[in-house]
């Protein structure tokens, strides 16, 4: 093969990277400004946002269905992150929020993408009028769409955590699991709650389009356990050396592929690209699990003790490949452990062999945090105010992004299983500490910015 | 399914840009390689270098396509392709060779 510039056999890795190894691009996020969709009424701040995204990422589905076909590589998601709708819409009341949620559902489904995200609010040092609106509005706007995401902001490692914001975080989402019980909760499969978010995730449900991004941009989410898996079960018992750098030649590799398919997308589009977001993201498919990476390195069960370790080495040699690969890379760039949305970690969930308390430790050597847990429904709203508050103390302190996304299956209680179908998954309900945490929570104020030096 | 290399090695490779990778993967049978070459041949893309090897249990043919002077569409190309290679048995994809640049050199 001397004109290819490459060898039969790199270009058949290719081809078994994506026929029998899952290879794929997650998501084409195209994130868009919508500042310029303000107005008098909530009517026209809904005509002008429907506008807006249509205009701009009409194409959006053609245009990846077509690099996908030439370039053989399948794109699984295309997506749209807006300016949080709080800085937009904020001071509408409750159910003109609702609308603009539901004109953002509208343009979502008139341009045939699964998930929209930017139903947002940033309160980590208060929470102003727009804000308490918007949260108001959140049950209500999560309940009556299908693709609009949610995230609010409630802790940074400059601004402390506000506990304040915590507490109302807990109550909101006892109140959208109430409103969607009938269908698993799935409400608060749409709400990430954060600490320290990044303004250019493609990852969803926590993409939103951040004030200090361009009109319009053309984000990148790869994805690819099931190269790396595949990858350390071909090398054996090698050591840890060796297979942190198997997993930095699978990883650079990937992002490779996923900055042509990001450069692509942003030409035809004629949208700036921004960067490539280089997580390692799970499905519930078999194959495509970041437990079974895990399990790989010699652990027997995702969840016993070494899994901490074995996530931080898998991360860091993600990330060093990535970054060789791209001069962007950006959003949240880590691996993820969701629980519903992992073949492995649901097998693990179902034996009862991992749990929240295992799952608290991972996150804090990876992306993102305590993502897709079902807890028994009558989990008290002080118990998830005080797990978001464990996991925001964990973003402060070591300065990354950590998340929360659980989901308190109204009527449903430990070994009940959650299904919400596709790429959310299914999952058993794990159990949460029953001793309560109330009188902490009910404190109220802020949590103090860390010490920036004395970091020992 | 026994040939070398073709002979087109000899001539001077045409400039990059515009070229695909077709694999075709399947059992091994007499006809495949004509088959999909015929296909190629009525869409005016000129084969320019051809090799087999093996993946997993079955062969792998691999060809380096240019389509520079193709007269039908990428997406066309690749949905007739696909329909030879039905009717073959074997399992034909076309990508464009840039997937392959940047995945395997730096």
């Amino acid at each position: 093969m001397e004109y290819a510039n490459f060898s039969a056999e790199e270009i058949l890795e290719t081809i078994n990277m994506v026929r029998f190894e899952r290879l794929d691009i997650r998501t084409v996020t195209v994130g868009i400004s919508l500042l310029d969709c303000t107005g008098d009424t909530a009517a026209q701040v809904c005509d002008r946002v429907y506008d807006k995204i249509t205009r701009i990422a009409g194409n959006l589905r053609r245009v990846s269905e077509e690099i996908a076909s030439e370039f053989g590589i399948p794109i699984v998601n295309n997506r749209i992150a807006v300016t949080p709708v709080a800085l937009i819409a904020g001071r509408f009341a409750r159910d003109e929020i609702v609308q603009v949620a539901q004109a953002l559902d509208r343009a979502a489904d008139s341009i045939g993408i699964d998930f929209i995200g930017g139903l947002s609010a940033h309160v980590e040092k208060g929470i102003g009028e727009s804000d308490t609106r918007l949260l108001t509005a959140l049950p209500e706007a999560l309940a009556e769409t299908r693709r609009v995401c949610a995230s609010v902001n409630v802790a940074s490692t400059r601004a402390g955590i506000n506990m304040d914001a915590i507490a109302t975080m807990g109550q909101t989402i006892k109140r959208i699991a109430e409103r969607t019980a009938a269908e698993s909760s799935i409400g608060c499969a749409k709400l990430v709650t954060f600490c320290n978010a990044v303004e250019d995730n493609p990852f969803m449900a926590g993409a939103y389009h951040g004030i200090g991004e361009p009109e319009c941009v053309v984000n990148v989410g790869i994805s690819g356990p099931g190269v790396v898996l595949r990858a350390l079960a071909d090398a054996g018992d090698v050591d840890f050396g060796t297979l942190a750098s198997i997993i930095r030649r699978a990883a650079f590799k990937i992002a490779r592929a996923g900055e042509l398919i990001g450069r692509t997308a942003a030409q035809r589009l004629a949208i700036p690209f921004g960067i490539i977001d280089l997580s390692l993201a799970p499905t519930p498919a078999a194959g495509d699990s970041v437990a079974r990476v895990l399990e790989a390195m010699g652990l027997a069960r995702v969840g016993t003790h070494g899994s901490t370790a074995a996530l931080a080495l898998l991360n860091d040699a993600v990330k060093k490949g990535g970054a060789m690969a791209s001069s962007h890379v950006g959003g949240l760039s880590g691996a993820f452990i969701p629980l519903s949305e992992d073949e492995g970690m649901i097998a693990a969930a179902e034996r009862g062999e991992i749990t929240l308390d295992k799952l608290e430790a991972m996150t804090a050597v990876c992306s993102v945090g305590l993502d897709m847990i079902p807890v028994p429904g009558d989990t008290p709203a002080e118990t998830l105010a005080a797990i978001i508050a464990d996991e925001a103390a964990i973003g402060v302190i070591n300065k990354k992004t950590t998340a929360v996304r659980l989901i308190p299956a109204a009527n449903k209680t430990v070994g009940d299983w959650v299904d919400f179908g596709g790429l959310l998954g299914r999952a058993p309900i794990i159990p949460v500490n029953r001793n309560s945490s109330q009188r902490f929570i009910r404190r109220g104020g802020r949590i103090p910015a860390p010490l920036q030096a004395l970091t020992n | 399914m026994n040939q070398q290399p073709s002979q087109s090695a000899a001539r001077p490779a045409p400039p990059p840009g515009n070229r695909a990778i077709v694999t075709i993967i399947g059992p091994d049978r007499v006809g495949i390689i004509a088959g999909i070459a015929n296909v190629l041949a009525e869409a005016n893309a000129n084969i320019i270098d051809i090799s087999q090897s093996v993946l997993r249990e079955f062969f792998a043919m691999i060809m380096v396509v240019d389509l520079e002077r193709a007269t039908i569409p990428f997406d066309a190309l690749r949905e007739r392709l696909q329909t030879k290679g039905r009717e073959l048995a074997v399992q034909v994809s076309i990508q464009r060779e840039d997937i392959f640049k940047v995945m395997h050199r730096i």
